[in-house]
């Protein structure tokens, strides 16, 4: 315990599993605010007139019990992994999000990637390129990366690119009539490279493009405008200025120099990026019908299918939080400033 | 004196240059003609928002600007209705998010010790959720209703402002101006109103402003889910959400998207230019380039 590192991760471990709590207990909360009765949602018309039926039911369910008693049944209940059943699937909560999660995690992941790549590069070309044209139109970009509504932007996509330029597949996450690769990871993308099937790795590719780019767009703005920054706040140092004094090649500067200490904050800018991917998939995978998290919980806020709404809200919640807490020990262990503040 | 802190002084030096930059130009014009389409719809839309005419799903084209949606009414009039309902109702959340998070940001920075605590980490537990997912949670558990959306992207802003604020009040806390405010005798509410406040409006207005954007997002988004505005009300987002059903006719989501688009992005753009008139490293650039 006496390294600063092993207590920035103690430290910060505590906090995560905190933050978990915290998150179970806004859901358990939130449910329990809802105006709607559980007993008429889950009860048969007649059942609801019998008092002793329903005394019965709201003992089996704890309902009868305090409420801070009640939160301790949940937790309970969430450490053996049940979420409540979907009130539209009659099933599981939890059977039904691992089924979704995959494909969630498929499309984010590629929107990460683009977003880092595209992101990052648009960002130091911007700050190089300071004050230039090509900055202004990064710059014009990115906020318009920032600004334009995701959904709208996904119905647009799938118009212009599948309905009118039949450049890209429809909806879903591989031709119809194709079989699945068979289930390795839950990816197909990486199901079918492992399994040598190189058609359905190229419909899969195909049918990622188009919502991955589109989900991808605000993140590679915040990026772009983020990594800027930074970039530009490490070319006015002195160190640089003396790199540069004493004859090192420009892409050494750069890259040694510049690019090391100004990529790291970007870790942490990208785990919140993550984020806002995870919220984007929401709005993004109805329109494609990609049958991934974001589509399920599309389906159930319509609906108003409360234990669903909570499921996803409790699963993409920790998945957030663990994702921040990977980042910010990534973080820690680059950067060891970080580990002593 | 306490006009005269770090912000005041450079708002009124600075932003004139700042404002002159194509970005802010068109973010203001763009942003003033929503507003004044907002105050004037009734004498601007040629048509009733709500009235259900023949033809149903019909393409842009005179008498029908923008076309009609699947229920024979007006788009671009029910655009124009629209900005009434989505402008004020964005604008309201973010003071409201101001006000909330900046009061909470200030007591957490001022007071400190579990005042502090309880309100940063409560913020932290907002921050630890995605933000459509939480406001879509909390929009869930109220019930689909506009004034219900408003309030879970509430829930959602204030701890930015809560964070912001309390960075902000913990470096003016202990500033001479301050303490000597106390040593006269000022009670802790009126040393936070009269000294503390006014000197970290600055960045909090920037935040503030960039934040109008982010918030009609969430708005619309959570109409675009169901979990907002209500037919027949011409909310963009819900707009957008109606187009879904009847994509290949296009014009009935693309022009309420454009709407929101367009409103976003001249907040992003009044938002970039204020921080950079405001961050004395960006604002020495303009200053260069001015001269």
């Amino acid at each position: 315990m006496r390294s600063p590192l092993a207590r920035f991760l103690v430290r910060r471990i505590l906090t995560a599993l905190l933050l978990a709590v915290g998150i179970t207990l806004i859901t358990f909360v939130l449910t329990n605010l809802v105006p709607g009765d559980p007993v008429a949602a889950n009860l048969g018309q007649r059942a609801v007139g019998d008092p002793a039926i329903v005394a019965q039911w709201r003992a089996d369910h704890g309902l009868d019990r305090p409420l801070p008693q009640q939160y301790l049944m949940h937790l309970e209940g969430l450490l053996h992994g049940d979420l409540g059943t979907s009130q539209q699937s009659h099933r599981p909560v939890l059977d039904d999000l691992a089924e979704s999660v995959p494909a969630t995690l498929e499309l984010a992941g590629a929107a990460i990637l683009v977003s880092l790549i595209l992101g990052v590069g648009f960002g130091v070309v911007a700050a190089l390129r300071r004050d230039r044209l090509s900055d202004h139109v990064l710059r014009v970009l990115s906020l318009i990366g920032i600004s334009v509504p995701t959904f709208w932007l996904a119905l647009v996509a799938f118009y212009v690119f599948f309905f009118r330029l039949q450049v890209t597949p429809g909806s879903g996450r591989i031709d119809p009539g194709m079989t699945p690769p068979p289930q390795v990871t839950g990816l197909y993308t990486v199901d079918a490279l492992l399994s040598g099937r190189w058609d359905v790795f190229s419909s899969a590719i195909g049918h990622l493009a188009a919502p991955a780019l589109v989900l991808a767009l605000y993140t590679i703005g915040l990026l772009t405008r983020f990594t800027r920054s930074a970039v530009l706040e490490v070319l006015g140092q002195d160190y640089v200025r003396a790199a540069r004094a004493k004859g090192l090649p420009g892409r050494v500067v750069l890259f040694r120099y510049v690019l090391r200490p100004a990529l790291v904050p970007v870790i942490t800018v990208a785990g919140l990026a993550f984020g806002s991917l995870l919220s984007g998939t929401v709005l993004v995978e109805a329109v494609f019908a990609w049958p991934g998290v974001g589509q399920y919980a599309y389906k159930s806020a319509t609906t108003l299918d409360l234990p669903a709404v909570m499921g996803v809200g409790l699963v993409v919640g920790v998945v957030y939080l663990v994702i921040n807490l990977v980042v910010d020990v990534l973080y820690g262990v680059i950067d060891p400033r970080v580990r002593v503040s | 004196m306490k006009r005269a802190g770090l912000f005041a002084r450079r708002r009124g030096s600075r932003l004139p240059q700042a404002w002159r930059r194509p970005l802010a130009v068109v973010g203001t014009v763009v942003a003033l003609a929503w507003i004044v389409v907002a105050l004037a719809a009734p004498l601007l839309a040629p048509h009733d928002p709500l009235a259900q005419e023949l033809p149903r799903l019909a393409p842009p084209g005179p008498g029908h600007w923008l076309g009609t949606d699947q229920l024979g009414r007006d788009i671009l009039s029910r655009i124009m209705y629209g900005a009434r309902v989505s402008i004020p109702l964005t604008l309201l959340l973010v003071a409201l998010s101001v006000v909330i998070g900046g009061l909470l940001g200030a007591c957490a920075g001022y007071f400190g010790r579990w005042v502090d605590e309880t309100i940063m980490r409560l913020a932290d537990l907002v921050f630890a959720f995605p933000t459509v997912i939480l406001a879509m949670v909390v929009a869930a558990a109220l019930g689909a209703s506009l004034g219900n959306a408003v309030l879970a992207v509430l829930v959602v802003a204030w701890p930015a402002y809560a964070r912001v604020t309390r960075g902000l009040v913990l470096g003016v806390r202990e500033r001479e101006f301050v303490l000597s405010g106390r040593l006269l005798g000022f009670s802790a509410w009126r040393s936070l109103r009269v000294d503390v406040l006014p000197n970290v409006t600055g960045p909090v207005l920037v935040l503030a402003t960039l934040d109008i954007g982010t918030a009609l997002l969430l708005l619309s988004g959570l109409s675009f889910l169901g979990l907002g505005a209500k037919p027949p009300s011409p909310e963009w987002g819900a707009m957008v959400a109606g187009g879904v059903e009847v994509f290949d006719s296009w014009w009935v989501a693309t022009f309420p998207g454009l709407a929101i688009l367009t409103v976003v992005l001249a907040f992003n753009f009044l938002g970039d230019t204020l921080r950079d008139a405001l961050d004395p490293r960006t604002a020495q650039a303009i200053k260069e380039r001015a001269l």
